[in-house]
């Protein structure tokens, strides 16, 4: 079977997996599948972009999806006018202290050699972090205590939630720059565990830093880009529409406001995938491939290796950025404590790798099909947990147990079709198309 | 002098022996990471996991024990039961590294693919040990707490301020340092040591000398994961059992191992202490050691919120990467 009847008969058969949903469990339940199902896709690209062109491990994509998560909050919520007015300005002159830290580092380190530019530049940064303290502690305490109940932190800029999109994966992209200076060039499994520990940090500094994001209070009512259910249902042109299609207007708004992200989602996938195929049937892609299979020959070749790295790292965080403020998005609400390394690192892993590496069209694929499973593994899990304590009465402690863990079955399903397909189908469902199909072509 | 001797001892209180309890199960994870990396040639994400797997064993079998009425005087019975706990996580991880590894390295394969067939594992062992025991905090500690309480102490010197040493820190001290001591001489003296460590340091030349791999990397995974069985149940006994919780110390754990200089044993020791100190030290609030050393401080005196725990390790891992790559004692590159 061609690569394209591959990918037209996987694609269909995704699309009747959630038909099925539709018209046995149901429709809404359906179209929230495949919104998420589109938001995991654009992740999936995103580590494809860095694990398939160019071989880069990145377990860190929960910290890059959470900062697009932040940029949906600073962007799109109304700004606090008390909490600026009570620590805006300390938090400001805190920011250029730090600037002011950072610069001075760097006039020390420039002038100085040896033992003294250690010593220097470590004087510099420790009296900078007690200039920083004291002018940031008493501003977070004026912003944090102001209106605590309902505020308690800056708000962000009040502008449309979908500007945010393009934020997310700026800040992702400039977390990214900053590791990769760090990290790449070395071993693989450094970038691994660097990643790791950034996306820990990212979540941290989220939940604890509650001036800027509320912390664990979360932000909830993020505004939406689409219509609101209850204005639907209100809205006489709405209520005709309903009628005319023979609809509750309840479920016709519900289908409505799901169907709408899922365009909207839609939208930035496909224009996302045809960038991301224009990019890797361009000789840029080639040469990302190159490095991949041989990078001393393409260093050899004279291509910049660690340049490129960089590079590829940056615009495939960015992606995950984009993805994690539409999660955000779709949510309507931040919640730092939800970031779970298991959800929001390696089960994209599982995607990309099912789906085939290297393939855009498998990544995305694996997106659908992952999420599906992930969502579907409960339900199915229960109700085979049942099936097989049905030997034990009803109050058997073994049985409870077992059907009270069903939920867990989850990562050990992921995990078992994460190590047989690294096994038995290591190039995925749609495997990357190699240099001989491409003359073909 | 008082004041000082006061000052001290809510510094040994609150710093420093927390401090070394949480260096030593640091130092014991390490030592496993560092021995896969030496012989295996990969960083296992899936160490954490490990580490639960064989402490929830352990607590499963201590469970079974208090239930059946036996009970290990004033010691924890999770010590009796530890033994099995061991078992079981070698048993696991044998039967991983026969499942999913030994592929992976008669295809010689890249390193990077055995790092993502480890991720596999973590999700594996995670869903078990979740299936089994659940996501809930479990503590599991008996016997005795304390070896020397606050108020006994506060009795004996006469200060303001006691000094509680708690009986988990005690043991995992003792536990930690006789299988340091145990896992030095056999790497050192014993035939099956010297050749892990010939095939460390270079595996074609191991082999050629006849040194058998299979061998090897069996006896490294079960040294591996007793280790991390005996780092996870002292942790547990410490602090306490939690599925995320463990996973969570894979950072601090790959970075004692990094600081240390990965692939040496000496050096995960070190580096396990690095960790934990600077970790303990940084989130400590200093307010009250400051009051007895008479300085009237405004403020808590911390210097980093806990939550930011994790973000010393990483802070210290990339100055190591910055500075001196190869760790305090020239490890590998990775």
């Amino acid at each position: 079977m061609s690569n394209t009847q591959r990918i037209i008969s996987l694609y269909g058969l995704m699309a009747i997996l959630l038909i099925i949903v539709g018209m046995f469990q149901s429709w809404t339940l359906s179209l929230t599948i495949l919104n998420l199902c589109l938001i995991s896709a654009i992740m999936a690209l995103g580590v494809n972009i860095q694990w398939g062109y160019a071989g880069l491990f990145n377990v860190g994509i929960m910290g890059f999806a959470a900062l697009g998560g932040l940029a949906a909050v600073l962007v799109s919520m109304p700004p606090v006018p008390g909490a600026w007015e009570a620590g805006g300005i300390g938090i400001g002159l805190a920011l250029l202290a730090l600037i002011g830290t950072v610069g001075l580092v760097m006039v020390v380190r420039a002038y100085t050699t040896g033992w003294t530019r250690k010593l220097a530049s470590l004087a510099v940064a420790i009296a900078g972090y007690f200039v920083i303290r004291a002018v940031f502690d008493p501003a977070v305490a004026a912003i944090e205590s102001f209106d605590a109940a309902r505020s308690g932190y800056l708000g962000g800029l009040g502008l449309p939630i979908v500007f945010s999109w393009l934020v997310g994966g700026v800040f992702a992209a400039a977390a990214a720059w900053l590791v990769g200076k760090i990290a790449l060039g070395l071993r693989s499994d450094y970038l691994a565990i660097a990643t790791l520990g950034i996306s820990e940090i990212v979540i941290a500094v989220m939940r604890n830093e509650e001036w800027l994001t509320r912390g664990v209070k979360n932000v909830s009512g993020l505004p939406r880009p689409v219509a609101y259910e209850v204005q639907l249902q209100q809205a006489p042109w709405f209520i005709d529409l309903a009628a005319q299609l023979g609809m509750n207007p309840a479920f016709a708004s519900a289908v409505y406001v799901r169907l709408s992200y899922a365009i909207l989602f839609a939208i930035v996938l496909i224009i996302l995938m045809w960038l991301a195929e224009r990019a890797l049937n361009s000789p840029w892609g080639r040469m990302m491939r190159a490095i991949r299979d041989n990078r001393d020959a393409a260093e050899a070749m004279g291509k910049d290796v660690t340049g490129r790295h960089l590079q590829i790292f940056v615009l495939g965080s960015a992606v995950v950025g984009i993805a994690g403020a539409m999660l955000t998005t779709l949510d309507g609400q931040f919640t730092p404590g939800q970031y779970n390394p298991l959800r929001f690192t390696f089960l994209i892993w599982v995607m990309v790798i099912v789906g085939g590496s290297g393939n855009n069209w498998g990544a995305v694929l694996g997106g659908f099909l992952i999420w599906f499973l992930w969502v579907e593994a409960e339900p199915v899990g229960g109700w085979l947990m049942s099936v097989m304590t049905s030997g034990f009465a009803a109050d058997n402690p073994v049985r409870q147990q077992l059907v009270d863990a069903a939920p867990y079955m989850r990562p050990l399903l992921m995990g078992v079709i994460l190590l047989l397909v690294m096994r038995f189908a290591p190039r995925g469902l749609i495997p990357e198309r190699t240099a001989p199909a491409m003359r073909r072509k | 002098m008082i004041d000082f001797l006061n000052a001290l001892v809510v510094f040994a209180n609150f710093v420093f022996i927390p401090g070394l309890a949480y260096g030593a199960q640091l130092a014991l994870g390490a030592l496993g990471v560092t021995l896969i990396y030496g012989i295996l040639r990969f960083s296992n994400f899936a160490h954490g996991d490990l580490m639960a797997f064989g402490t929830m064993i352990t607590i499963l079998v201590t469970w079974w024990l208090t239930g059946m009425g036996v009970s290990f005087g004033p010691m924890p019975t999770a010590l009796l039961a530890l033994p099995i706990g061991i078992l079981g996580a070698v048993a696991m991880a044998l039967l991983i590294d026969r499942l999913v590894f030994r592929f992976y390295r008669t295809q010689k394969s890249a390193g990077i693919v055995f790092v993502m067939a480890s991720v596999g594992v973590m999700f594996v062992l995670n869903g078990i040990v979740r299936l089994v025991i659940g996501p809930n905090e479990q503590r599991f500690a008996d016997g005795e707490r304390f070896l020397v309480t606050v108020r006994g102490f506060r009795e004996w010197s006469g200060l303001a301020e006691g000094l509680a040493i708690r009986l988990p820190v005690v043991i995992t001290l003792v536990v930690a340092v006789i299988v340091v001591a145990a896992l030095f001489w056999f790497l050192q003296y014993s035939r099956t040591g010297k050749a892990m460590r010939a095939y460390s340091d270079n595996e074609d030349l191991a082999l050629l000398s006849g040194i058998n791999p299979d061998r090897v990397v069996a006896v490294t995974w079960i040294i591996a994961a007793a280790l991390a069985t005996i780092a996870g149940v002292l942790y547990g006994l410490d602090k306490s059992f939690r599925p995320f919780t463990y996973f969570q110390l894979l950072l601090p754990i790959f970075a004692a191992a990094i600081v240390g200089g990965i692939g040496q044993p000496l050096g995960a020791i070190a580096g396990g202490f690095v960790i934990a100190f600077s970790e303990v030290t940084l989130t400590y609030a200093y307010k009250r050691v400051l009051e007895y050393l008479g300085f009237e401080p405004a403020g808590l005196v911390q210097l980093l919120s806990t939550e930011y725990k994790f973000a010393i390790s990483f802070v210290i891992l990339v100055l190591v990467l910055l500075i001196r790559p190869t760790g305090i004692f020239k490890g590998r590159v990775l």
